[in-house]
């Protein structure tokens, strides 16, 4: 079984790209180049001295000794909350500028729910000097104030998407339809594995590294390159895309996606897009989404804005519907304890969408002798005022 | 024979086109809509089927299809209110314009079956892309003798253009400018020359213009340089709020067509 996607840009059942033809000659060119250009020498040289000297790669693979003995297992973190931004995005985004100058596009459009992709959008915008317009959810605006300071801060132009549910889905609408209307001088920098081909396969690539860090990290500390468990959060799925993308063809390693059940998810307030979605099309992939009867698109809820996404990229629609992945779904009350917990026992705060991954440590049920690898994909300074919010 | 067909067969110039949202404003204002349009005059006429993400649309049309979604329809309501009406006996050609997912949900082979019972000669689906609706949808829509109508731009390549000029039997929508629906008014200088290009390349198929055209001087603009041209957010506008949906559509179809 190959989980890779393959030359018409499917995973399995899952991709595609569905796109109106305004779209088609943009997506086009990103299509026909992006391996290209990623295998040039020169830009390999460029992201990888960006990788290492401005975002601080590689990130720690940190052993956490009093986790472990918690759990009653050998429990390893690896540290994207260490990054510059404070999280995995800047990985992605990083590699999308460099391929945007190299398509000689000038001005930068970007989505936001929590407001991560778009801080390091709009970093990497004022690290190379181009325009930049982050489009955000009226509603996700309101919550998640300091990231919206961070990114004016940063000299992007933060534009409120007033239309539908006023969060990511909608934020994502409003950019496909800024790039429609500017289709000469724009580039569009998706979040994560989500979008038309090759958007998926490209940004499951910048964050490989990830994985492949991993591996030698691993193999450094403990003799062999492979844990017994990977175990990720995923909305759209970027982080996990990057942890398990080097691990996909070993069946040893098992693959474990964490969703946001919310309030539960039969609660009619989740957004465990596994479990809850179905077949369909969303932002130009086919792929399991959250839907009415008739097609609709849903908005899903979680307490964590960066995992309340009603679809989930392609490639792990397809790693749920081989089994290769198992989808397992935490909520907001499990998070919030797994927050209290990392703190009180490793002294690190997690971001609201990592705590989801820790708290499915839970329900693992390892062994001692197991190792598990859990991608802390993002610190938890954004999410303060809830955490204060709910200490008891 | 399919009325697409008929239409461009019969008629060469000035074809005009009307895209409405079923369901707005009001869930019941589908029937006398299309009846209102066909006694005007309206020589096709596009039923939109609301969805929740138009990515292609403005603001006018994302607003209307919320408001119809709001307001309950479905594309199985949709039908039920057309299969009251005769489609099929209509003086108009008929088209059913929306996204690929309520379509999918619905069941693509069903929603032909249906559709092409009901009279309906063709479908627009802007974010059904001609390579996918030539590998898995083309056979059944053939089937059902029901006509996709695909669009261009103004980057779209020639290659691309001839492309979906081989595979399209009803008309080519070329969009006029590089925009979402109802974003500029009136047809701009620039526009010409791409418009003289397409008319240059004597493609197979008719052409109507479409995206920006909202009164009499940008329809007849448009109507220089192909068969027709195609009206959406303008006429939306029209009816918005309408107390009167007979006289508005009157009123508006009498606006375009004389000014």
């Amino acid at each position: 079984m190959n989980y890779q996607v393959n030359e018409k840009g499917y995973y399995g059942n899952y991709g595609g790209a569905f796109i109106p033809e305004m779209l088609y000659p943009n997506v086009e060119e990103l299509r026909q180049k992006y391996l290209t250009i990623m295998n040039e020498e020169s830009f390999k040289d460029e992201l990888n001295g960006l990788l290492k000297d401005y975002v601080g790669r590689p990130s720690p693979l940190y052993f956490a000794k009093r986790l472990s003995e918690h759990y009653k297992t050998n429990i390893y973190l690896k540290r994207e909350d260490l990054n510059h931004t404070g999280a995995h995005k800047i990985n992605n985004t990083l590699g999308q500028i460099l391929l945007a100058k190299r398509l000689g596009k000038t001005r930068i459009i970007a989505e936001t729910g929590a407001g991560q992709h778009g801080v390091a959008t709009a970093t990497v915008c004022a690290l190379m000097g181009l325009e930049c317009i982050v489009f955000m959810g009226e509603i996700d605006i309101e919550r998640q104030a300091p990231n919206v300071a961070r990114m004016k801060l940063l000299g992007a132009k933060v534009i409120p998407a007033l239309s539908g549910s006023k969060t990511l889905k909608d934020a994502t609408n409003e950019a496909i339809r800024d790039w429609i209307n500017n289709p000469v001088d724009t580039y569009y920098i998706i979040g994560s594995v989500v979008g038309p081909h090759p958007y998926p396969d490209m940004v499951a690539r910048f964050q490989s590294v990830i994985s492949e860090e991993i591996k030698t990290q691993l193999l450094e500390k403990t003799g062999d390159e492979n844990p017994n468990y990977v175990i990720a959060c995923v909305g759209g799925g970027s982080n996990a895309a990057g942890a398990f993308y080097h691990y996909l063809d070993n069946k040893e390693v098992k693959l474990i996606a964490v969703e946001a059940a919310g309030k539960g998810i039969d609660s009619g307030h989740s957004a465990a897009t596994s479990v809850l979605g179905k077949p369909g099309i969303i932002h130009g992939s086919k792929t399991l989404l959250m839907q009415t009867e008739d097609g609709q698109i849903t908005e899903p809820y979680s307490i964590s804005a960066g995992l309340d996404y009603p679809g989930v990229g392609p490639m792990h629609a397809n790693l749920f519907e081989t089994g290769r992945a198992t989808f397992a779904s935490v909520t907001d009350e499990e998070a919030l304890k797994a927050v209290y917990l990392l703190c009180e026992l490793e002294g690190i705060i997690p971001a609201l969408e990592s705590a989801h991954a820790l708290a499915h440590l839970e329900n693992l049920k390892a062994k001692p002798t197991d190792v598990v690898v859990v991608n802390l994909s993002g610190r938890g300074d954004k999410d303060l005022a809830t955490y204060m919010k709910f200490m008891k | 024979m399919n009325k697409i067909n008929k239409l461009f067969q019969e008629k060469k110039n000035n074809i005009f086109s009307v895209y409405f949202t079923a369901g707005f404003p009001h869930l019941h204002d589908t029937a006398i809509t299309i009846q209102e349009l066909e006694n005007n005059g309206v020589d096709m006429i596009e039923i939109g089927m609301p969805f929740s993400d138009p990515l292609a649309d403005g603001p006018t049309i994302q607003g209307s299809s919320e408001v119809a979604l709001e307001n309950g329809m479905t594309i199985k309501i949709l039908f039920e209110q057309l299969s009251k009406i005769n489609i099929k006996g209509s003086k108009s050609a008929m088209v059913l314009m929306g996204y690929l997912n309520p379509v999918m949900q619905y069941g693509v082979e069903k929603f032909c079956k249906d559709a092409s019972a009901l009279g309906i000669d063709g479908v627009i689906i802007p974010d059904l892309p001609m390579q996918e609706y030539v590998d898995e949808y083309k056979s059944t829509f053939d089937k059902y003798n029901l006509k996709n109508i695909f669009l261009i731009t103004p980057q779209t390549s020639e290659e691309r253009i001839r492309f979906i000029d081989s595979h399209s039997n009803g008309f080519i929508y070329m969009v006029s400018s590089s925009s979402t629906t109802g974003a500029k008014a009136g047809v701009q200088h620039g526009q010409e020359a791409y418009f003289k290009r397409i008319q240059a390349m004597k493609l197979k198929n008719p052409t109507m213009i479409g995206f920006g055209i909202g009164d009499n001087a940008s329809f007849a603009n448009a109507c220089k340089f192909a068969n027709g041209a195609i009206i959406g957010s303008a006429f939306i506008n029209a009816v918005k709020g309408s107390i009167d949906l007979k006289k508005d559509i009157n009123a508006f179809v009498n606006r375009i067509i004389k000014g």
